[in-house]
This record gives C-alpha cells, sequence and structure tokens, in this order.
C-alpha cells in the first residue's frame, strides 16, 4: 500500500492489520519513552489547505513520535494563497525532500488526483478532501469502537455484529463516508440517521440501512452512536429550519443516552457543538469516546504512516 | 475552371458512384468519364455531405490561448464538418453587430469551414437585458440562432419576451438548459456516483424542469426553440411530448453523452468534467433511443476547448468542457451506427441536413445531388484505432476519449470545392480547388 | 530436502542446559527479565523462565519484545505487521534481562532488539538466548546461550518449528 486515500481501498485483512498496529503505538504512547526510530530520516510533509489545528497536530505528533522530520504548509500567508498552483506546490516540496505528503483540501477527491497525477514520488495520506473521505479519522474511530467492545481480546478481530449508528449530516460528511466503507469491511452493520435533505441521493449501494430519526435508529439498540458536527450554514441553504429542530429530532440528548444499553458509546470527530448534535453532558459521560479518540488518532496514524513504508509489492 | 472527380465512393451508405465537381459546385454524380485536375481514389469510401455543427465554442476573442478561429476551423474540417456555429461566450459576448461580422469576417480569411456566428440572447449573458438582435440578424453574419449557452436564461419572462422577439426576425433561441439555483456549485451528475465521490450534484431536474417550461412557453407564443446538448432521459421525454403536441422544438445531443457516464468520474480525472454533466448508462440509452426514433433531431459537438492548465487540476479548479469537432463523426459511429440504430444515409441527416436546416444555412438542402454546392466528406468506416491527442489538430488537447478504440477516420474533407482534408491529414494551406 | 538437525528431546536438553548455564551466570543475582523476540522467541522465553524457576526457584519475569519498529530495513522490505510489546509492570531498570529468539543470523535483530530495550528502560546486564545460531554475522554481535551451532550455507533456510505454533518440536535445513 503506498497511499492511504480512501478506507474503500482497504481489505480486511489490512484494515485489522491497521488496528493491531494502532494497538502497539497506543502502548509505546504510554510509555516514558513515547518515540520510535522508525521513520527516522524521512521527512513528512503536513500540506493543509484547508484549516485544521487539531488534525494537523495530531499527524505532527506522529510523524514527530517516529522520529521523522515535520514540515507543514498552511494555506494562509503561504504560496499558495497568492496562487501558486497545486502542482507547483506539490512539486516544490518534493524537491525540497518530502517522503510522504499528508494532505488536507477542501476539493473533493484532491488526493486521488495528487496520487495519481505523477507530480510527486512521496507516499500521499489524505487527511481530509472535501466532502469525500478522511480515512485516518475511521480508522481511529474504529479502533475506538474494538477497544471499547472488545477490549484487550480485541487483537486481530474485526467489528463483526456491531451495530452503528451514525447520525447527522451524512451529504456532507468526509468522516460518514470513510466510517461506512471501513465499518462494512470490518463486518459491522450502519444505520445512517439524518432528516432526508441531509442524506446523499443516491445511496443504494451503500450497504446501510436509513433511519429519518434519531430515535428511530436507536430504537435498534445499537453499540455505538456516532453524531457528526453539523454546520450551522446548512440552515440558511433550506436543509432544516433551526437549530431546536434539529437536536429535537436528531440531538445526543442525555435522554436518548440513557436509553441505550450499558456499553454502549457515544462518538464525536470534534469539533463538537454542545447542545446542538450532542448535549454537553452527553459529551462529557463516561460513554462519550472524544477524549480517548484524540489520544487514539495519534497512534492510529502512527499505525498508517508505518504501515505504507515498505517496499511495494 | 477547376474540376475534381471523387470516384466510387458509396453516396449515403449505398451504392458506388463518381461525383464530379467544376467550381465547388457538384455537377454530376454516377459514372463520371469526364477528365478531372484531380482525382479521389474514393473506393471503400462512404461519401457524406459536409458536416455541419450547431454548437461549436471557437473561444476567438479572448480565449486565444485555448483555440482561435483559425485553429477550431481547422479542428472542424478535420473531423469532415464544413459548416460550424460559433457560440457566443467569447469574451467580449458576440452580443453587437460589430462583433459577430468579426467573427464572420475572420472565419472567412481563415477559409476551412464557413463560421456562423451565434448571437447572444442578453447583453454579456447577464440574463436581463436583451442584446442587439435585430441588428445581428441584419448583419453580415445574418444570425439565425441566439444563444447565452454556457448559461441559462432562467428568467421565465425574459425566456418568454426573447422566444417572441427572436421569432421576429425568423430566428431560433438555442437554450442551455440549467436552473441556476438548482445547481449552485454542481460538479457532476447528481446520483449515486457523486455520493460515493463526495461532488456536489447536478441534479436532472434541472435540465428536464427548464425544457418542460420553455417548450410551453414557445407554444404560448407561437415560437421556434432548440434545446442545447440534451443530457438526461426526462428530457428526451419531455421533447417527445412536446413534438407529439405539435410545439416547434429541435434537440441536439453530443456525441459525449452517447458514449459516456457518470462512471467515468470515479478516479476524479477532470477529462470527464463537462455541462451538462456525464450522466447515467440509463440516460445513455434513452438518448440513443430518442436519436433512433427522431425525438433527438441531431448530433451537436459542443466543442469545448481548454488549456492544460484548466484540466491539470484537482476537479472543483478544472473547467467544464471537452473538445470533440474530430471525434464526433467515430464517436456516432460507435455509439449510432455500429448498433444499428442509425444508417449513414441517417447520419447525413443528424449531422449535415438537419442542423442547416435548423441554423437556415444554405446549400445542404439536396446533399450530394448535382447543382448543391461541393460540400463532401469522404470517410473510411472499416477503419478502428485507438483515439489519442494526435489525432486532434485544435489548439487544445481535452479530450476524453483517449485511449478508447474508435472506428471510421476522415479521409477527405471538400468546403466549397477545396480540399481541406486530403488522405487523412489536414492540409497545411488552402489551395483555391 | 530438508534434513533434521534437532528433534524434540535434542530441543528439551538444549533448553535445560541453556537454564543451567543462566543459573550459572547469575551467581544467586536476582531480577530475571526474560524477554522473548515474537512470534518463537515468546515461546522459548516461557520455556526457559520454567526451567530456570525448577532449577533455583526465584522470582522470574516474563514478556515480548516486539522488535519491528527497530528494525534497519523497513524501507526496503515490505511491511511487516507489528506484535504486542509485554514488559513488567516493575519496568526493567536494574534486572538482568535475558532477550530470546529462536534463530541468529545476521545480528540485526539483536541490534534492533537493543534499540527497544533502550527504549523500555536500563537493566544491569542484557545477555541473549538462541535456539540455533546459523552463522552469517552482518554485525558485531554474538549469543551469550547458545542451544546449538549451525553452520549452514547462505542460500540454506532453518526452519525452527515449536509446539505452540507449528504443532511440533523440530529444527530443520532445506
Amino acid at each position: 500500500m503506498k497511499h492511504l486515500i480512501s478506507t474503500r481501498d482497504l481489505s480486511r485483512a489490512e484494515a485489522i492489520g491497521l488496528l493491531d498496529t494502532t494497538a502497539d503505538m497506543v502502548d509505546v504512547r504510554g510509555r516514558d519513552v513515547k518515540k520510535l526510530p522508525t521513520l527516522r530520516g524521512k521527512t513528512v510533509a503536513n500540506v493543509f489547505f484547508e484549516d485544521s489545528t487539531r488534525t494537523r497536530l495530531s499527524f505532527e505528533a506522529a510523524a514527530l513520535a517516529l522520529s521523522a522530520d515535520v514540515s507543514t504548509l498552511t494555506a494562509q500567508g503561504s504560496s499558495v494563497s497568492k496562487g501558486e498552483s497545486l502542482k507547483d506546490t506539490l512539486q516544490t516540496l518534493e524537491a525540497m525532500g518530502a517522503d510522504y505528503i499528508v494532505l488536507r483540501h477542501s476539493h473533493s477527491g484532491v488526493a486521488a488526483t495528487v496520487a495519481t497525477s505523477g507530480w510527486t514520488d512521496a507516499h500521499v495520506v489524505n487527511a481530509g478532501d472535501g466532502t469525500h473521505e478522511h480515512p485516518t479519522q475511521a480508522l481511529l474511530d474504529a479502533f475506538t469502537m474494538r477497544s471499547r467492545l472488545s477490549g484487550a481480546t480485541a487483537r486481530g478481530a474485526g467489528l463483526d455484529g456491531a451495530n452503528i449508528v451514525i447520525v447527522g449530516d451524512i451529504a456532507h460528511s468526509r468522516v460518514a463516508r470513510s466510517n461506512v466503507w471501513l465499518l462494512n469491511t470490518l463486518g459491522a452493520s450502519v444505520t445512517l440517521a439524518a432528516p432526508k435533505t441531509l442524506l446523499p441521493k443516491d445511496i443504494t449501494e451503500w450497504g446501510v440501512s436509513t433511519a429519518h430519526t434519531l430515535d428511530e435508529a436507536l430504537d435498534g439498540d445499537p453499540d455505538v452512536v456516532m453524531t457528526l458536527r453539523i454546520q450551522k450554514e446548512r440552515m440558511s441553504s433550506g436543509y432544516f429550519p433551526s437549530e431546536s429542530e434539529y437536536s429535537r429530532f436528531w440531538g445526543m440528548t442525555s435522554n436518548r443516552s440513557a436509553r441505550l444499553k450499558d456499553t454502549a458509546i457515544v462518538m464525536h470527530p470534534g469539533p463538537m457543538n454542545r447542545g446542538l448534535e450532542i448535549a454537553g453532558d452527553v459529551a462529557d459521560s463516561a460513554r462519550s469516546t472524544v477524549t480517548e479518540q484524540v489520544r487514539n488518532g495519534v497512534a492510529a496514524r502512527m499505525a498508517v504512516l508505518y504501515t505504507l513504508t515498505g517496499a511495494q509489492s | 475552371m477547376t474540376s475534381l472527380v471523387v470516384r466510387g465512393a458509396s453516396i449515403l451508405g449505398g451504392d458506388a458512384a463518381d461525383i464530379h465537381v467544376v467550381d465547388g459546385v457538384i455537377v454530376g454524380v454516377g459514372a463520371i468519364s469526364a477528365k478531372a485536375d484531380r482525382t479521389i481514389d474514393a473506393a471503400g469510401l462512404i461519401a457524406l455531405p459536409g458536416l455541419v455543427d450547431l454548437h461549436t465554442h471557437l473561444r476567438e476573442p479572448g480565449g486565444e490561448v485555448s483555440e482561435t478561429i483559425l485553429s477550431g476551423s481547422r479542428a472542424a474540417a478535420a473531423g469532415g464538418f464544413t459548416a460550424v456555429h460559433a457560440m457566443a461566450n467569447t469574451s467580449p459576448v458576440a452580443d453587437t453587430a460589430t462583433l459577430v461580422e468579426r467573427v464572420f469576417d475572420q472565419g472567412v480569411t481563415a477559409g476551412f469551414v464557413e463560421v456562423r456566428p451565434i448571437g447572444a440572447v442578453t447583453r454579456n449573458l447577464d440574463g436581463e437585458q436583451l442584446a442587439d438582435i435585430g441588428a445581428m440578424a441584419h448583419s453580415r453574419a445574418r444570425v439565425t440562432i441566439f444563444s447565452d449557452d454556457g448559461k441559462c436564461v432562467g428568467d421565465s419572462l425574459l425566456m418568454r419576451r426573447a422566444l417572441e422577439y427572436v421569432s421576429t426576425f425568423g430566428g431560433v433561441i438555442a437554450q442551455h438548459a440549467q436552473d441556476p439555483r438548482l445547481t449552485l456549485g454542481a460538479q457532476m451528475n447528481e446520483g449515486s456516483v457523486s455520493a460515493e465521490l463526495g461532488l456536489q450534484g447536478w441534479p436532472a431536474v434541472a435540465e428536464d424542469a427548464i425544457i418542460a417550461r420553455d417548450v410551453l412557453l414557445a407554444e404560448s407564443v407561437g415560437a421556434r426553440l432548440h434545446v442545447c446538448h440534451v443530457s438526461t432521459a426526462g428530457a428526451v421525454e419531455v421533447v417527445r411530448w412536446a413534438k407529439r403536441r405539435g410545439i416547434d422544438v429541435t434537440a441536439e445531443v453530443t456525441p459525449h453523452h452517447l458514449l459516456l457516464s457518470d462512471e467515468n468520474v470515479l478516479g476524479y480525472s477532470p477529462l470527464f468534467k463537462v455541462n451538462p454533466p456525464l450522466r447515467t448508462f440509463e440516460d445513455v440509452e434513452a438518448l440513443r433511443a430518442g436519436v433512433a426514433d427522431g425525438t433527438i433531431d441531431i448530433i451537436a459537438t459542443d466543442h469545448a476547448p481548454h488549456s492544460a492548465s484548466a484540466k491539470d487540476c484537482t476537479w472543483a479548479d478544472a473547467a467544464f468542457g471537452m473538445v470533440g469537432l474530430e471525434s464526433a463523426l467515430s464517436v456516432v459511429h460507435a455509439t449510432l451506427v455500429n448498433p444499428g440504430h442509425v444508417t449513414w444515409d441517417g447520419v447525413a441527416r443528424l449531422l449535415s441536413t438537419t442542423p442547416a436546416r435548423i441554423g437556415r444555412v444554405e446549400g445542404y438542402e439536396q446533399p450530394l445531388t448535382p447543382g448543391s454546392v461541393a460540400n463532401i466528406t469522404l470517410v473510411d468506416p472499416s477503419f478502428l484505432g485507438e483515439w489519442g491527442v494526435d489525432r486532434l489538430v485544435g489548439r487544445s488537447h481535452n479530450t476524453p476519449f483517449g485511449g478508447l478504440e474508435l472506428p471510421g477516420r476522415v479521409m477527405s474533407t471538400i468546403f466549397r470545392g477545396t480540399e481541406t482534408v486530403i488522405d487523412g491529414r489536414i492540409v497545411d494551406e488552402l489551395r483555391t480547388a | 530436502m530438508a534434513r533434521i538437525v534437532l528433534t524434540k528431546p535434542d530441543i528439551d536438553r538444549a533448553l535445560t542446559r541453556i537454564g543451567h548455564e543462566i543459573v550459572e551466570s547469575q551467581r544467586g543475582r536476582t531480577g530475571l527479565v526474560f524477554l522473548g523476540i515474537p512470534t518463537r522467541g515468546v515461546f522459548l522465553a516461557r520455556r526457559l523462565a520454567e526451567i530456570v524457576a525448577r532449577i533455583e526457584p526465584q522470582e522470574i519475569a516474563v514478556g515480548t519484545l516486539d522488535v519491528t519498529m527497530f528494525r534497519d530495513d523497513i524501507q526496503q522490505k515490505s511491511t511487516r505487521a507489528t506484535a504486542p510489546t509485554d514488559i513488567p509492570a516493575s519496568g526493567i531498570d536494574g534486572t538482568t534481562v535475558i532477550l530470546v529468539d529462536d534463530v541468529l543470523y545476521s545480528g540485526r535483530t539483536v541490534r534492533a532488539a537493543l534499540d527497544a530495550i533502550t527504549a523500555l528502560g536500563r537493566p544491569d546486564v542484557v545477555r541473549f538466548a538462541v535456539l540455533v545460531d546459523r552463522g552469517h554475522r552482518e554485525l558485531p554481535i554474538r549469543a551469550d546461550f547458545v542451544g546449538k551451532n549451525l553452520p549452514s550455507a547462505v542460500d540454506e533456510r532453518v526452519n525452527v518449528s515449536l509446539t505452540e505454533v507449528d504443532g511440533t518440536d523440530e529444527v530443520s535445513i532445506a
């Protein structure tokens, strides 16, 4: 595997391998010496055309933990904001010796375009492209689910039989897409809950169920409820009328949290709109995996960088 | 006096005959014994009337980096065309008599095809104020087709007025049907592929609803309407319904919409980014059926050249459009002739006589008959080859057909008696025949 | 054509002898930690720990040490799966670590293991016990305790089978 563009490309064996290696990286992060020499001498270029402090810092931490050198390029104040094309930016990075390019961009398809363009020889890691995919987020999410649901016996296992609900703006969510492909590969059953206006128009081939309210989805007694961030701009485009209506039908409130089985968890990729898609006290409860998702994020990204290394067969 | 004989061509796919051309006019079709200055051995080739494109973007003035009237005319000739209609969305927009006359004159100077300027419906394509329609109709360019193509005439009141006003001068509006509000930020067809790829969808209803509105508006004011680049099954049904009702509507389809679908977008190559977008296989089949049953009247290329930097980038940054003049006949051959939907006689109607009629272009009424202007295209139907950038003659290389095996090859194009393509190659300089 | 060089009784005797050698070298010091290198080193480490505990009863810790991320050929070889690293909760500072593996060849695995140990703590002493030493060292590394010296050609393969992993105990060369 030279690049990680989409979780759709991962076989079950590859996906489980990544989760297992993530577990080993979590161990490393728990020790006194949190670093490994694995990528010593290599350069990881974080190329973030779209603002995202959390993901960028997470990738930086992962690269540093593997002893790689890190260079970061963000859109503001860079040559990109002066109109340099994506192609020229990448070729400059290549000439400066980037071995890995971690790419975040607001246009769907950019990571795939870069990986197949021939503009660079580096490994490409998709850190989020428009509304298309965010594969490392899905990996850390799946790892979080597996750890919480199966615990210590998790090594070598997928998420077979787990019942996952993803609620929110599915149509515009790269987190949702990456999660759907990966969770299906790992054997979970996925239900998408959203108003019809926020579901993509044709998902008959996605292998998921849909529910039009969160209560309907919770009738299925899920093991995981993943809440997605709602962008408030959607209200002005007619996707739903108001925040109160959204949280009334699709918000993860305390009442809904109380309905869940004891072992069920509530997830959020962050940043959260407390009170809109998730109630504050639910976010802070024992069920919530929000902070461990962040911790697992560094480990998952270490696992990805390691797994892309190595001779391509 | 100069003369030319085409020897042994299959006339419109039928019996072989010779064609005798003297001073740019066909003087005889049959067994020609007279000696001529030039003889073209056309054994095994099919003779068609020169092709007429109702929808081409020549980019000049303003977009010369991607195409000029000269380079576009050459691309057209290479594709077997002898007349093209040049869309008005240039820079500046062709919305006055002076501007359309300039395009007309440059077409004459280039000399490879008849360039018929299309005039804008609204000033600067702003969708608000009518352009100088009458002046353009009465100019040297004698504009008969008016279009804001690139943009839709979206306002219902303005479209109704425009339909009426254009009909005053015997012209027709060619509408680019795209509801602007329903397609804000749209990148590709709205469907399962756009759902997977996370690209903003361009819903079919945004095209169908505008066409439905327009045919009823045309009916209400008794005007002609032409629908550009029909791309959906729904649009075909609306046009079929309108014709049954007696509405004077004509419709065109592009070659790429007859062959490619939104599945081509998987992989995000901007070579497949076009407006209207590539649709589903069901739409492709409906379009082919629509051509076969006459609902769709003509094939028009919507040749849209773009420079490399406009396509060698991310999908969202890329321009919409594909070149199509050089490949049109081969794609029609592959998608309509080979599967048996249309005969070569039908190809002549779709690509020559009917577009000429809609555009009121003279000289195509009696194809390949004595007395008519010598606009002739000779095709080798047995040729089969991989399409590539090497087959392109225009300035831009944004073809979506690269790597595909396509049949047929234009061996000869004769424009008013002058050869523009000889032995399958565009001539470098025109020698008046 | 594979040649069996160690049968099950051979392996048992070799491990017993190594156990005695370890006890002798300890001279009564405590704080033994056996760290097996996955995959088969792990099971050999467990067996050695049991043997030593029978010879001279004492507190013995057993763990695993995955060296995958410390190898020097990561870029050149296709990606290897990682395995867990499991060290005693009390750490390895001030202990005698006995690294255990099945085959010693170029010495690069041991070098990676020493790097991995450095990241985990500071043992007083690190020794290395291996079931088979097949020669062809590429680094200045040697084993302290060797089950069998097995001269081999570079194009030969040494196969170690252990009951816990492969169903039988056997070492063969082909």
